[in-house]
């Protein structure tokens, strides 16, 4: 099996230690991933905009670099929603078609492809778990609270076998951050209140770490925690599912 | 005219406020989720009531001319109107033809959304709300903030003052039995001396010509049992096949609404009573139009509830004034745009597209959907300005070459570390509220260039 291993833009710049997480735990579970090096960015940014019309180019390189590979993998739901909803390319969809069918959020993959059952890490703390949307509604990554259907979480289940981790309740459980892309500057003062909201309920219930699957919405909650100047810390999914091993 | 951002910003100025909104709200939302699960088919019963709704738009034309066939059978006077315009005319023509300048009307977001209120009062036609809710924001000289609370926005103290300087309330008072008690005499007496009624319609069955309202107040019923003249406005889209298909709505409409199992007066109208005069209105204003659009054709299932109102959480955060619309929330930033384009351009943008919204909608509008394609229309459009499309141009030059990407990239990290107060600033609405992500010296590319690659 060859993953193909996507790090959205702002995670490749502003996050390296998810990226880096993510492909050491691809490779301690015998996954062969490379790094397509000239990535940049799925083309959500411009699209969420109303510019899914200028996403070409951004199209045919993430095509370029992914196409050909069993699987791709990516610690973003947001981006990978993006490619699976949205990616076309008018002169070759078959190619793009496979890219969107192969696409997976890294949790996602770890229980649905992998099927892991055991995982190495150790992170002997009180953490909070931010179920971001389009890992949740859009990619049903766990059930939502608004729909009459059985219970489910693909990021708990990876969670809960952590060694020493203690998951923490939250009074609203998977409510938006209010980070949504160009949102978080163009609605700037609902953005952060809700964001306050969000960190709050994760502060009151005890949370020394938030975790998700998105690091956008992290980075978003990052910039209200340090703000408080609170020693709460954000942290992505895989660096709790890949620490202390 | 202030758009969606600039209106939010000014109702988050006072945050005990917002708060109080949102926990009310959300209060609401938590009624309908434990509603929604005493029901294991719960989300069957959503996928008829689309189906239905689905079939029914795609015969439309069909079902409006049944069900006027069969209204004028019972006795019932069918008007149509494709605008706002004409269907304030109609209304305005029946009652000058009875010589009624004074008149009751029962929550109709129709009626809110043809702006008739100042239209009639324009006439010289006095028109009371006969909704508790609806009559509050009518005092304060509001339009309402949500389609099913109306005056949502609104804290007892607030109301009790109003009820003081219009209904003669001691000063002070707040208790909401009192008010509330106080509201009934005064509309017990429109009610009353009032010869025509306006009433909304929740359903209409094409089979039988009849029409059902919802209010838990049992206003609509009183309007219309006591008046002479009954007008009952409908947009064109709230048709069902048969009367069968009815139970579907009713037990998804008051659930999904507030919590309840139905709504407490689930009023029918077939026939006038001997004497009565009965009129319909039925109403296009855009909806035609938004049937045409196919991306867009499944808002018009919409049944009115407001459960994704309830669920947003920018509407809880924003007030529904904030929308500049007679239908706020998700819904109504789908709607509007049809109606202008121009004078709605901000509202597909408040929302973080969680897609809530399309989680509870009882009907199963894909709502948040419908928001990211009208984006994409709006921008096409030209909506968004020079400077938008220059910007974006730009992103798609660096995103599209891979060379381009790693240098900005690297400027941007070293401008973070160096000199933080170029992006830290003021004018940075990031940073207004929030601090910015510490820049690492290396990038996930440039690690991975040094310790994986061979
Ligand atoms: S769009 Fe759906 S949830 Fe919103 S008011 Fe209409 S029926 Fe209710």
């Amino acid at each position: 099996m060859r993953v193909g291993l996507f790090i959205p833009c702002y995670v490749d710049q502003f996050y390296p230690n998810a990226g880096i997480a993510t492909l050491q735990l691809l490779e301690k579970l015998g996954v062969e991933v490379v790094y397509p090096a000239n990535q940049t960015c799925c083309g959500q940014p411009m699209a969420n905009s109303g510019f899914e019309h200028l996403t070409e180019g951004c199209n045919r390189l993430f095509v370029d670099q992914f196409a050909g590979f069993d699987y791709i993998v990516s610690p973003s739901g947001s981006c990978v929603l993006h490619v699976k909803d949205h990616l076309h390319l008018h002169d070759r969809e078959q190619e793009a078609e496979q890219v969107r069918t192969k696409v997976y959020e890294i949790t996602a993959f770890l229980t649905d492809i992998l099927q892991v059952t055991a995982l190495p890490g150790r992170f002997p703390h009180k953490v909070g778990l931010h179920q971001s949307c389009h890992g949740q509604r859009g990619l049903h990554l766990s059930a939502m609270s608004e729909l009459v259907a059985p219970k489910f979480s693909k990021p708990l289940q990876l969670l809960n076998m952590v060694e020493g981790i203690e998951l923490i309740p939250l009074k609203r459980e998977d409510e938006c951050c209010g980070f949504g892309g160009t949102f978080c500057v163009t609605e700037e003062a609902v953005s952060v209140k809700m964001g306050k909201d969000r960190v709050s309920d994760h502060l009151e219930n005890g949370a020394q770490f938030i975790t998700g699957t998105d690091m956008s919405c992290l980075m978003h909650m990052e910039g209200i925690l340090r703000r408080r100047n609170s020693q709460v810390k954000v942290m992505h999914i895989t660096e709790i599912l890949n620490a202390g091993s | 005219m202030k758009n969606h951002a600039q209106l939010s910003q000014e109702f988050n100025a006072n945050e005990p406020r917002v708060n109080w909104h949102d926990e009310t709200l959300w209060w609401v939302r938590q009624k309908r989720d434990k509603a929604a699960n005493t029901l294991p088919e719960w989300e069957q019963l959503r996928e008829a009531a689309s189906s239905i709704k689905y079939h029914t738009l795609s015969n439309l034309n069909d079902y409006l001319q049944q069900f006027e066939a069969n209204a004028e059978q019972n006795g019932v006077t069918v008007h149509w109107a494709a605008d706002a315009k004409e269907h304030n005319e109609i209304v305005h023509r029946i009652l000058a033809a009875e010589g009624v300048n004074r008149i009751v009307k029962s929550k109709s977001m129709l009626t809110e959304e043809c702006h008739l209120n100042p239209y009639l009062a324009e006439k010289g036609i006095d028109v009371i709300d006969t909704d508790l809710g609806e009559r509050i924001v009518q005092l304060a000289d509001e339009p309402p903030s949500h389609i099913v609370l109306p005056c949502i926005h609104k804290k007892k103290e607030e109301i009790g003052e109003l009820f003081h300087e219009h209904l003669g309330t001691a000063k002070g008072e707040a208790d909401p039995q009192v008010l509330t008690a106080a509201a009934r005499v005064h509309l017990r007496e429109k009610f009353l001396t009032r010869r025509a009624a306006i009433t909304g319609v929740n359903f209409a069955i094409a089979e039988t010509g009849e029409f059902v309202v919802c209010t838990n107040e049992g206003n609509a019923d009183m309007g219309a049992h006591l008046a002479d003249v009954h007008i009952a406005c409908m947009g064109i889209e709230k048709l069902i096949p048969q009367r069968r298909h009815l139970s579907i709505y009713l037990r998804l409409l008051a659930r999904s609404a507030t919590g309840q199992p139905v709504t407490t007066y689930s009023s029918h109208f077939r026939r006038p009573r001997a004497g009565q005069q009965m009129h319909i209105v039925l109403v296009d204003n855009g909806r035609s139009t938004q049937l045409g659009r196919e991306e867009f054709r499944n808002s018009l299932k919409c049944i009115r509830c407001g459960a994704c109102m309830n669920t947003c959480p920018v509407y809880r955060r924003s007030g529904g004034h904030s929308y500049h619309t007679a239908i706020a929330g998700p819904i109504g930033a789908i709607l509007a745009p049809n109606l202008d384009m121009k004078q709605y351009a901000d509202l597909p943008f408040a929302s973080t597209l969680c897609g809530s919204c399309s989680n509870v909608c009882p009907v199963k509008i894909d709502i948040h959907d419908q928001l990211y394609k009208w984006r994409q229309v709006l921008m096409k459009d030209g909506q968004g300005g020079a400077a938008k499309g220059l910007s974006m141009k730009a992103m798609n030059f660096t995103l599209s070459s891979p060379g381009v990407y790693r240098t900005a990239g690297k400027a941007g990290r070293w401008f973070l570390r160096n000199v933080p107060f170029v992006v830290n600033n003021p004018l940075n609405p990031w940073y207004k509220q929030r601090d910015m992500p510490e820049a690492p010296k290396q990038s996930f590319g440039e690690w991975y260039q040094q310790n994986r690659k061979k």
